[in-house]
C-alpha cells in the first residue's frame, strides 16, 4: 500500500511526459516474481532478468548471444603479468537514471564500483546487512570473498582490483548479475533519509531500462531510460506480466496479451511452431542433466557396471517423454555450446543386450538399486519422475531392479551430498558464467567431493587436467585440457549424461531484435515491435 | 475442502433393530437419487476390487509407440485404449481403474481414523467435562480455526509429501467434526434416565460411555462419517493436485490431473476423465449421504 | 450483549495463542531448511549455512525464537520472508485486498444465486424443479473445483476466447492501486474500458470459488425454509388466507435467515481454502496462491505468518458471525 503512492506519482509522470497511449510497449510474461530489486543478494534467473539485466549495467557484459565477456561500463581493462592486478577504466559520460524518487547530480565514478563491490565483500560495509537476512549468496557462491585481496580507486574514472590467487574465469564473473553496478550517491540519500531498504525495493542504476513500479506477483513496469548510453530503445515501456503457469502464458501470448514469454510447456510447442501470428526461436541451452552414480559404492564402483547401465538408458525416449524433443541427448558433461566441447567423443550407444553382457562381465546378477528423483522442475530436468520411470522400465528389461526415491528438494540436495549415500541420483546444472571451470572442475573435482561433485568421484587423472586448466590464461592450451579430459570422464563413466535442454522462446511474429542468451536470462535491450 | 455439519439427532428408541431397520431402508429407497447413488458406489466398490482383472493394462505399462492417443472414438484413438493414454504411453482406463482402489481406500482409511479419534476424544470431554474438555475443546477450535486445505498442506510439507502422510494429515483436519459431535450428543444423553439408571446400577465409566451412551449417538455420526469419505476424498485430489498428495507414478486421480496439467490444450482426455471420475465418486457417496440423512432423521420425516 | 461478547472474547484469547504455537512449530518440524533451499544446486559450505542460520536467529533456543515471535506479533512485526526480505505483514496487506475482493465477489455470487434458487425449491417441495435444482447444488458441492476451474478455463478462455485467462485486469491498463480492490481503483482511474476488463478478469474464478458455497447455501435456504413453513405460525398464516408470497416472503424467510447466515459465515473458511485452489489456477495474486508458493519454498516466516492471520480472519468473522446470530436470536445469548 505504501509503495502506491510511489506508484501514483511516477505514473502520473510517466502520463505527462510520455503520453502512454501512443507509446510502444512491449509486454513480457514473466514465469514468476523478483525476489527483490538488489541483484547481488539473490540467485534466481526471475530476480536478474527483472533488476540486473534491466536496471543494471556491469563493468564486463556477455556479448548478446554468447558467454563470452565485452566491455561494459570498463572500457578497457589491463592484467598484471602475475595474473593478480585487475586495472579497469571506466566508461566516461555514463547517466545514472532519472526518476520520481531520485535525480542524479553526477555520473558513474570509481566509488560507484568500489560501493556495489565491496558491500558484498567486507562485512564490515554498512551496506553488507542493509536488509535484515541479507547474504551475497552468488558473490560467495563464486568464490569470491576468498578471491578478493582488494579493491582500490586509482582515480576518479580507474579502478584497481587485486586478487588472492590466478583465477582464470574472473573477468566473466564480473559479467554476472551480483556484480552489478549501483549509484553510491543514490544509496548515501537512501541513508541519510533512513530508509535503506528502498535500494532493494526502487533501484536506480545506469542501464537500458528506468524502473517505474512493482504490484506484487501482478506486473512490474519500466520505461526505456532516454539517457542510456548505448542510446535509448526502440520501445518506450517496458511491462513484466507475472504468470507462473505455463499453459497461461501460452494463452496470453495467443491472445496477443503479451509479445513474448519464456519456459513454455513442451506439449504446447508444436502448436505455437503452427500458430501464424508467433514464431519460435531455439537454442542449445547452457546445462546439462545427469545420473550419478555413487562411485564409491560397490557395485557402482566398478566401471563395468556404470557402463552396463548407461547403455540400458535411453536418452531418446526420455527426451521425447520429459521434453517433447525440445533437448539433446548429452554425451559430455558440458553441453555443446560451451567452448572446448569434445565432439570426438562417443556416447554409450542404447544397446539393452550389450548392457546385459557387461553386468555379467561383471559378475553382478539381481541387482536392485535406487534412484533419486529431483521432487522439482528445472530447466535441465522439467520432470525427474518421468525420466526415473522410463530408466526403471528400461533397467528391468536388463534385470536390474529399480526403486525411485525422492525427497523434499533441500533435503534432496543435502542427503545426495552424502558420500555413503545409496543410489544414483538425477541432478543437472545449468553454467553460470559460460566456463568449462564452471562444470567440470566444480561438479567433477575432487574438491568438491562430498557437495557438488554427487558422483563421489576423484579420478587423478581427470582432476589434474582440470586444475592445470584453471591457472591457465591461455584459452587454446585450456581447450586441450579440457578436450582431454572429457575422454577421461566418458571413460570412467561416473555419470550418465542424460541431456542438454533446448532453450525455447516462442514470442509474436512482430517482436524484432531479441537475442537469447545462452546462460538463460531474459534481457530486452534492442528489442523492437514491428506490427 | 466442505464441511457440512450433520444435526445431532434424536435417536430412535424402543423399536426394535429389526423394524429400525426396516424403517430406515424405508427412507432410504424412497430417496432415488440415493438409491442411484448406493448402485453408483458399489460399482465403484467392484471395479476397485476386481482393478486386475477388468483393467485391460497394467496401469504402469508404458506403451512407447502410443503416446497420448485419443480415446477410441476420436480421430486417431485405438480400440485396445478406449479412454486413450497419458503422456507416457500409459492406458488412461487402466490408471482410471487401479485409480478407484486409492480413492476408495483414502476415503475408507481417513473416515475410520477421523471416526474412532473424533468419537473416544469427543466420548472423554463429553463424559468428564471440567477442564478436559476445556482442554479438548480449545485444541478443536484451534484447528478449526484454520482452513482444513491450507492446514493439511502444511501438514503434509511437515511430514513429507505422500499418501499415507496426506491421508493422515486429512484425518486430522477432519476429526474435529466428529468431537463436536459426539460431545454434543454425550451431554445430551447424559443426563437421561436411562443413563442415570445405569449409572446407579453400578456401570463403570468405560461401559457408560461406550455400552451405553454411544449406541445412541449414531445416527449423526453416520452422516457425518459419510460426508468425510466424501471429502476425504476430495481433498487428498486437491493435495495430489498441488503435488502434496499421492506421488507419480501412483494412478491417483488427482495426481493424474497435476501430472497431466501441461497438456490440458493438447489432449483434453488426460485432463478430463480423472476430473470426472472424481466428481462421479464424490457424487456418489454424497447422494448416499442425502439418503442417509433424511432416512435417519426424524424432523424432515415429519414434514 | 456486552457479557456475551466478553466471554466469547475470553475464548478467542487462548485459542489464538494456541494457533500461533501450531503455527510457529510446525513450521520448525519442516524438513529441509530456507537456508539450504535459496542456495539451490551450488554447494554451501557448512560454516557459511550456519551464519546464515545465525543472522536469521534460527539457531537460538525455539522456546526464545517463540517468545521473541509473539512480541513481535503483538507490535505488528511478523518477520520477514526469508526470499524476498520484506516484512511478512506488508506482503499479506499488499496480497489480501485480492483474495478478498475475489472471496466478496464469489460470496455474492453464491447468495444471489443461492438463496433464491433454496426458496425456489423449498416452496415447490418434490417438483421437478425442486429436484433438479438440488441435483445441480448437489453435483456443485461434490465437484474438485481445481478440475472445474481448468474445464471453465478450456472452454471459456481457450475454446470460445470470451474471457481473458488469468490476472486481474488487462495489462493496457495502468493506474495507482489506491484501495487495492481493481473493480474499486478501476473505476476511480476513470480510465475507459479499465472497469469491463477487471469484471471480465473476475468471472471465472468467482465461478470457480463460488460454486461449493453456492450449493451449500442453496442446500441450506431450502431446508431451512421447509423447517420454517412446517411452523405452526406459518400454517396459521397461511390458513388465515394470506397469499404464498406474502407468507414466504415475509414470516418464513425471515426465521429461515438465521441458519443461513450461520452457514455463509462458516463459508468464510471454506472459501479461502478453496482460494487456494482457486487461485493457483487463475495466477490470481493473492493470499492462498502466496502461501503455497511459500509452503514450497520453506519460507518460516511467511507460513507462520500467515497462517496466524488467516486463523485470525477466520476468528474473527467466527465471531462476528456469533454476535449477529445472538443479535438475530436473543435466546441463544445467556
Amino acid at each position: 500500500m505504501r509503495k502506491t503512492l510511489a506508484f501514483a506519482a511516477a505514473l502520473m509522470a510517466a502520463t505527462v511526459l510520455g503520453g502512454v497511449a501512443n507509446a510502444k510497449t512491449f509486454v513480457y510474461c514473466s514465469e514468476g516474481s523478483p525476489e527483490g530489486f538488489d541483484p547481488g543478494m539473490y540467485t534466481a534467473g526471475t530476480t536478474f532478468d527483472a533488476a540486473a539485466h534491466t536496471v543494471y549495467n556491469r563493468l564486463l557484459e556477455f556479448k548478446p548471444g554468447t558467454t563470452e565477456a565485452e566491455a561494459g561500463l570498463a572500457e578497457s581493462w589491463t592484467i598484471s603479468d602475475n595474473g593478480l592486478e585487475y586495472t579497469f577504466k571506466l566508461r566516461p559520460g555514463v547517466k545514472f537514471q532519472t526518476t520520481e524518487y531520485f535525480t542524479p547530480t553526477r555520473e558513474l565514478n570509481a566509488d560507484d564500483v568500489i560501493f556495489s563491490l565491496e558491500r558484498q565483500l567486507k562485512t564490515d560495509n554498512p551496506w553488507h546487512q542493509y536488509v535484515p537476512g541479507t547474504s551475497w549468496e552468488y558473490f560467495a557462491g563464486m568464490g569470491m570473498p576468498e578471491l578478493i585481496q582488494s579493491i582500490e580507486k586509482v582515480d576518479d574514472m580507474t579502478v584497481k582490483i587485486v586478487l588472492k590467487k590466478t583465477e582464470a574465469p574472473f573477468l566473466a564473473n564480473l559479467a554476472m548479475p551480483f556484480a552489478s553496478i549501483m549509484s553510491k550517491e543514490y544509496a548515501d540519500k537512501l541513508d541519510a533519509a533512513g530508509t535503506k531498504e528502498k535500494l532493494n525495493q526502487q533501484p536506480l542504476g545506469t542501464g537500458p531500462f528506468t524502473f517505474v513500479g512493482y504490484q506484487q506477483d501482478a506486473v512490474i513496469r519500466y520505461k526505456a531510460n532516454p539517457d542510456y548510453w548505448g542510446g535509448k530503445q526502440k520501445i518506450d515501456d517496458l511491462v513484466f506480466a507475472i504468470t507462473p503457469d505455463a499453459s497461461v502464458r501460452y494463452q496470453k501470448l495467443k491472445a496477443g496479451e503479451c509479445h513474448l514469454m519464456p519456459f513454455p510447456n513442451s506439449a504446447d510447442v508444436e502448436a505455437m511452431k503452427a500458430d501464424p501470428n508467433l514464431k519460435v526461436e531455439e537454442q542449445e541451452g547452457l546445462n546439462v542433466a545427469y545420473l550419478a552414480y555413487n562411485t564409491t559404492q560397490a557395485p557402482f564402483d566398478n566401471v563395468k557396471v556404470r557402463k552396463a547401465l548407461n547403455q540400458a538408458i535411453n536418452k531418446e525416449a526420455i527426451v521425447d517423454a520429459v521434453f517433447q524433443g525440445a533437448a539433446t541427448p548429452a554425451k559430455n558433461p558440458i553441453p555443446p555450446t560451451m567452448w572446448s566441447y569434445n565432439d570426438k567423443v562417443e556416447d554409450d550407444a542404447y544397446n539393452l543386450d550389450e548392457a546385459k553382457k557387461l553386468l555379467e562381465e561383471a559378475g553382478v546378477k539381481d541387482l536392485s538399486m535406487k534412484v533419486w528423483a529431483m521432487p522439482v522442475s528445472r530447466p535441465y530436468m522439467l520432470n525427474a519422475r518421468r525420466a526415473a520411470e522410463i530408466m526403471q522400465s528400461d533397467f528391468a528389461k536388463i534385470g536390474v531392479t529399480v526403486e525411485i526415491v525422492s525427497y523434499e528438494w533441500a533435503e534432496y540436495l543435502d542427503r545426495s551430498k552424502a558420500k555413503d549415500r545409496d543410489g544414483a541420483v538425477i541432478l543437472g546444472w545449468t553454467g553460470d558464467n559460460g566456463d568449462p571451470d564452471n562444470f567440470l572442475h566444480t561438479l567433477l573435482g575432487c574438491e568438491a567431493v562430498g557437495g557438488n561433485n554427487r558422483a563421489q568421484w576423484c579420478n587423478e587423472e581427470f582432476n589434474t587436467l582440470v586444475m592445470k586448466a584453471k591457472e591457465t590464461t591461455d584459452v587454446a592450451e585450456r581447450t586441450k585440457l579440457y578436450e582431454e579430459a572429457q575422454v577421461v570422464f566418458k571413460r570412467e563413466a561416473p555419470w550418465a549424461t542424460i541431456d542438454h535442454s533446448l532453450s525455447v522462446v516462442p514470442m509474436r511474429k512482430g517482436v524484432e531484435g531479441f537475442v537469447q542468451s545462452p546462460l538463460g536470462d531474459f534481457a530486452f535491450d534492442g528489442v523492437d515491435i514491428v506490427e | 475442502m466442505t464441511h457440512l455439519s450433520a444435526e445431532p439427532i434424536t435417536p430412535l428408541k424402543g423399536v426394535s433393530r429389526k423394524e429400525q431397520l426396516s424403517e430406515f431402508w424405508y427412507y432410504f429407497s424412497e430417496n432415488r437419487g440415493a438409491v442411484m447413488g448406493f448402485w453408483v458406489f458399489l460399482l465403484l466398490v467392484v471395479i476397485a476390487l476386481l482393478a486386475p482383472v477388468i483393467a485391460p493394462h497394467q496401469p504402469n505399462e508404458q506403451f512407447r509407440d502410443a503416446v497420448l492417443v485419443p480415446p477410441f472414438w476420436a480421430e486417431g484413438g485405438r480400440l485396445s485404449f478406449l479412454l486413450g493414454t497419458d503422456q507416457l504411453g500409459r492406458d488412461m482406463l487402466s490408471r482410471l481403474i487401479y485409480g478407484a482402489r486409492y480413492s476408495l481406500f483414502i476415503g475408507l482409511v481417513v473416515t475410520t481414523v477421523a471416526l474412532v479419534g473424533g468419537i473416544v476424544i469427543g466420548l472423554i470431554a463429553g463424559y468428564f467435562r471440567g477442564w478436559v474438555d476445556t482442554v479438548i475443546m480449545r485444541v478443536m477450535d484451534i484447528i478449526l480455526a484454520f482452513p482444513s486445505l491450507l492446514l493439511a498442506l502444511v501438514l503434509v510439507a511437515v511430514l513429507g509429501p505422500g499418501l499415507m502422510n496426506a491421508m493422515i494429515a486429512i484425518a486430522l483436519v477432519l476429526q474435529p467434526h466428529f468431537v463436536r459431535l459426539t460431545r454434543g450428543a454425550v451431554m445430551a444423553e447424559k443426563s437421561r434416565d436411562y443413563v442415570v439408571a445405569a449409572k446407579v446400577a453400578g456401570a463403570g465409566h468405560f461401559r457408560l460411555m461406550f455400552r451405553t451412551i454411544l449406541p445412541n449417538c449414531t445416527a449423526p455420526l453416520i452422516v457425518q462419517a459419510t460426508l468425510s469419505f466424501s471429502n476425504a476424498i476430495l481433498d487428498a485430489a486437491a493435495l495430489g493436485f498441488l503435488g502434496m498428495g499421492a506421488q507419480p507414478p501412483t494412478p491417483e486421480w488427482g495426481t493424474m490431473l497435476a501430472e497431466a496439467r501441461e497438456f490440458i490444450l493438447r489432449a483434453w482426455w488426460v485432463v478430463t476423465f480423472p476430473g470426472l471420475a472424481i466428481l462421479i465418486t464424490v457424487l456418489a457417496i454424497n447422494l448416499v449421504g442425502d439418503g442417509l440423512r433424511d432416512a435417519l432423521d426424524p424432523k424432515l420425516k415429519r414434514s | 450483549m456486552f457479557r456475551f461478547l466478553l466471554r466469547r472474547l475470553a475464548v478467542l484469547i487462548p485459542t489464538f495463542i494456541g494457533v500461533s504455537i501450531i503455527a510457529f512449530s510446525f513450521i520448525r518440524l519442516l524438513p529441509g531448511d530456507p537456508v539450504a533451499l535459496l542456495s539451490g544446486e551450488r554447494v554451501m559450505s557448512p560454516e557459511r549455512h550456519a551464519q546464515i542460520m545465525h543472522d536469521l536467529g534460527m539457531d537460538r533456543p525455539i522456546v526464545i525464537q517463540y517468545l521473541d515471535y509473539l512480541w513481535g506479533v503483538m507490535t505488528g512485526d511478523f518477520g520477514r520472508s526469508v526470499v524476498t526480505k520484506e516484512p511478512v505483514l506488508r506482503q499479506f496487506l499488499d496480497l489480501f485486498p485480492a483474495t478478498l475482493e475475489l472471496s466478496v465477489c464469489a460470496i455474492i455470487f453464491a447468495i444471489v444465486l443461492g438463496i433464491p434458487a433454496g426458496i425456489f425449491a423449498a416452496v415447490k417441495r418434490g417438483s421437478y424443479v425442486d429436484q433438479t435444482l438440488m441435483g445441480t447444488a448437489l453435483v456443485g458441492y461434490s465437484m474438485p473445483i481445481f478440475w472445474w476451474g481448468l474445464l471453465l478455463i478450456i472452454l471459456f478462455s481457450g475454446m470460445l476466447q470470451w474471457t481473458p485467462v488469468s490476472g486481474r485486469i488487462s495489462l493496457m491498463y495502468f493506474f495507482p492501486s489506491v484501495t487495492g480492490f481493481m473493480l474499486i481503483d478501476s473505476l476511480i482511474s476513470g480510465q475507459e474500458g479499465a472497469f469491463k476488463s477487471a469484471i471480465s478478469h473476475l468471472i471465472l474464478p468467482t465461478i470457480v470459488l463460488g460454486t461449493i458455497p453456492l450449493a451449500v447455501i442453496a442446500r441450506q435456504t431450502r431446508s431451512a425454509m421447509l423447517e420454517v413453513l412446517g411452523e405452526d405460525y406459518v400454517r396459521t398464516a397461511r390458513a388465515k388466507g394470506l397469499s404464498t408470497f406474502r407468507v414466504v416472503g415475509i414470516h418464513a424467510l425471515r426465521n429461515a435467515m438465521i441458519p443461513v447466515i450461520t452457514t455463509i459465515g462458516l463459508q468464510v473458511g471454506v472459501m479461502l481454502a478453496g482460494a487456494i485452489l482457486t487461485e493457483t489456477i487463475f495466477s490470481w495474486p493473492g493470499i492462498g496462491k502466496w502461501m503455497v508458493d511459500s509452503v514450497s519454498r520453506r519460507d518460516y516466516p511467511v507460513i507462520q505468518g500467515g497462517l496466524l492471520l488467516i486463523a485470525a480472519i477466520i476468528m474473527v468473522v467466527n465471531l462476528v458471525v456469533d454476535l449477529l446470530y445472538g443479535l438475530i436470536n436473543p435466546r441463544i445469548r445467556h
